[in-house]
């Protein structure tokens, strides 16, 4: 049976859930959102990613209802969200601090939400049944916000603003306050009741693992505008500038002047080397500079000259070894330091190559990602 | 933990016997049988009897605390209203002149405000009474009230209000469901402290009081000047023992408060 793949931002017919247009948001003379256009799709799970400061959590205020832009205009299912209050909007926010109410238990922080909207009581005592199982808290129900671990905590938290069954569910930085094995179990789960509950969930935060995990979509922002808006994958494989590739992950990035015929690219990056070559799809001016980018686990490593594209000689200057890979960097006659991942497939005692090595280093013409900028 | 040396033991002992000794001095002759309140004649309560059928001083601690209860209740409601305003509000014109302004009267001397208070009564026209002294205790005990539920307000996380409102919450049931459960110690002790502060006061009283309207301060102050009577140590000793009572309970409830959360904190990590 063929897969579906879900992409619905690539089906012109598909209507977004969410539309910035042209948004701006200015607080005094900060600007904080620069001129924004972006889709969100429903069902999606989308992921704000970038360093403190850049945006993002101004960006889910404003789905939020917390600013409103300066310029421009947000739509939810094409309605213009702007003079709407929080408390009227369809969208529902899980904070950073969890802001659980520290005086009510967790079955009435989960009942909160419900109780404003003047449902009658049984419907209210099962929604919160359910999401107490949904979130696996059903025996904490009747405790308070202190009486519980911090992953308890987030699970109310997300238990709370799923309650309601938002259109639309906001997560600033849901993870951040877990540590590194809760964390990662903690991110499947989110997966997990995403797509049970088909709400459109759209998560900041600056952990770059953490966007590749759980999103379908990310956006990489950078003071205030949007870098890149594309799936994990492209992202990584197919980052747009040198920001955004250095920005997901490690790279090596080589900078030099562009030689193009067709769709190879020649790209002298340093004198009395041979060229380096890559395959591309954009087009650069003859003598244009531009930055071959190279993610470290694509380029071999070997004690021999090997046949490729490709092939530099250099002395291993570092190891950086993290148990089931490790990352050598390997300095050429140039200066240039090159980082090359190898998998630890022997044990360490058997490795093949130490310190002040030669070692040859290759990758292919289609390895490498050329940018402009 | 350091241990008390002989230094530490005499700075103690100086510093207590400097707050407490008149106050000592006044509890025990509370209990003197004689007239003379200077000379000890054997442990007696009459004077406490006596005091229980001095309608004029029955009549002032009714006044007293008909005042300092509508006092409490007034200067928390508006005393709270302002400090979450300035909390709350970052940007509005004159901010920093109101925060200033509603501190003002905390050290503003007692006979200016009494007087300026006097002279508005007396102005308008309201008639001196208990409610004109419910005004005046109201505008300097407020400010104490603002200045305790601010600091409270401060260490309040603001998401927790975001949070209420995000889950549609309306501005008023936010702060009755989320902002005053949490903030309610701090509101509860600037009543309190607005109760005490009302009980106490003589100046201002002394300015804002009609005929009928003597407090408690103002009756012992006039009975003290005909020379002071082991009745009225007896009263000063009810008060001091009521005093002590309240602060106690207060301190015990907010120590148990905090030692449970603790160790709820504590098994909910192990957990």
């Amino acid at each position: 049976m063929p897969q579906t793949v879900f992409a619905p931002w690539d089906d012109p017919a598909e209507k977004p859930l969410i539309q910035f247009k042209g948004v701006t948001k200015r607080f005094g003379d900060f600007t904080a959102i620069d001129n924004i256009d972006l889709d969100i799709y429903a069902r999606e799970f989308f992921a704000l990613l970038g360093p403190s400061g850049c945006g993002k959590t101004t960006l889910m205020r404003m789905l939020a209802g917390f600013e409103t832009p300066t310029e421009g205009k947000i739509l939810l299912s094409g309605q213009d969200i702007g003079p709407v209050p929080p408390n009227q909007r369809a969208v529902n926010m899980m904070f950073q601090s969890y802001a659980l109410f520290p005086h009510l238990t967790i079955w009435d922080n989960i009942a909160f939400g419900l109780r404003r909207e003047g449902r009658d009581k049984a419907a209210i005592e099962a929604r919160v049944e359910e999401m107490l199982k949904l979130t696996r808290l059903a025996k904490f129900a009747k405790r308070k916000p202190h009486q519980i671990s911090g992953g308890q905590r987030q699970r109310v938290a997300l238990a709370r603003s799923l309650a309601k069954a938002p259109k639309l569910l906001l997560l600033d930085e849901p993870l951040g306050a877990l540590d590194r094995k809760l964390r990662e179990e903690t991110q499947f789960e989110l997966m997990d009741i995403q797509e049970k509950t088909g709400t459109t969930f759209v998560i900041v935060t600056h952990d770059q693992e953490e966007a590749m995990t759980v999103a379908s979509r990310v956006a990489v922002m950078d003071e205030g505008k949007l870098m890149q808006v594309s799936t994990p994958d492209a992202i990584y494989e197919a980052p747009s500038s040198v920001y955004v590739a250095d920005f997901i992950g490690d790279v090596n990035i080589i900078e030099g002047k562009a030689h193009q015929t067709g769709t190879k690219l020649q790209i002298d990056w340093a004198e009395g080397q041979p060229a380096l070559s890559a395959t591309t799809t954009k087009n650069f001016d003859l003598g244009q500079t531009c930055y071959m980018a190279i993610r470290p686990e694509k380029i071999a490593i070997s004690a021999d000259r090997p046949s490729g594209a490709n092939v530099l000689q250099g002395e291993i200057l570092d190891i950086a070894y993290l148990g089931n890979i490790s990352t050598y960097h390997v300095k050429l006659p140039t200066g240039h330091v090159i980082k090359a991942q190898q998998a630890n497939t022997r044990r360490i005692s058997r490795r093949e190559f130490t310190w002040e090595d030669k070692v040859w280093i290759s990758w292919t013409d289609t390895a490498a990602v050329v940018l402009a900028q | 933990m350091r241990r008390l040396s002989g230094f530490n033991v005499v700075s103690l002992t100086l510093g207590f016997t400097f707050l407490y000794l008149p106050m000592v001095i006044l509890v025990i002759y509370s209990f003197n049988e004689s007239k003379l309140v200077t000379v000890w004649a054997g442990f007696s309560t009459k004077w406490y009897g006596e005091l229980m059928r001095n309608e004029a001083f029955l009549d002032a601690a009714l006044v007293t605390l008909k005042v300092a209860v509508m006092t409490s209740t007034l200067a928390t409601i508006l005393g709270t209203c302002a400090a979450y305003v300035l909390v709350r509000i970052h940007r509005f014109p004159g901010r920093t002149l109101f925060a200033g302004m509603t501190y003002a009267p905390l050290v503003m001397p007692d006979v200016i405000l009494g007087l300026s208070l006097l002279l508005l009564f007396i102005g308008i026209g309201l008639d001196r009474g208990v409610l004109t002294i419910v005004l005046a205790h109201t505008t300097f005990a407020m400010c104490y009230v603002s200045v305790v539920v601010t600091s409270r307000l401060v260490a309040f996380d603001e998401s927790l209000e975001e949070a209420a409102l995000d889950l549609g919450a309306t501005q008023w049931e936010t702060f009755r469901l989320i902002t005053l459960p949490i903030i309610a110690p701090a509101v509860i002790s600037g009543w309190l402290l607005s109760f005490t502060l009302s009980l106490d006061d003589l100046v201002i009283a002394s300015f804002t009081a009609g005929p009928s309207s003597t407090t408690l301060p103002m009756k012992i102050f006039s009975a003290v000047r005909l020379g002071v009577s082991p009745e009225i140590n007896a009263l000063s000793t009810i008060m001091i023992a009521l005093v002590t009572v309240g602060v106690i309970t207060a301190s015990l409830m907010s120590k148990s408060a905090a030692i449970r959360k603790a160790k709820d904190e504590k098994a909910a990590a192990r957990a």
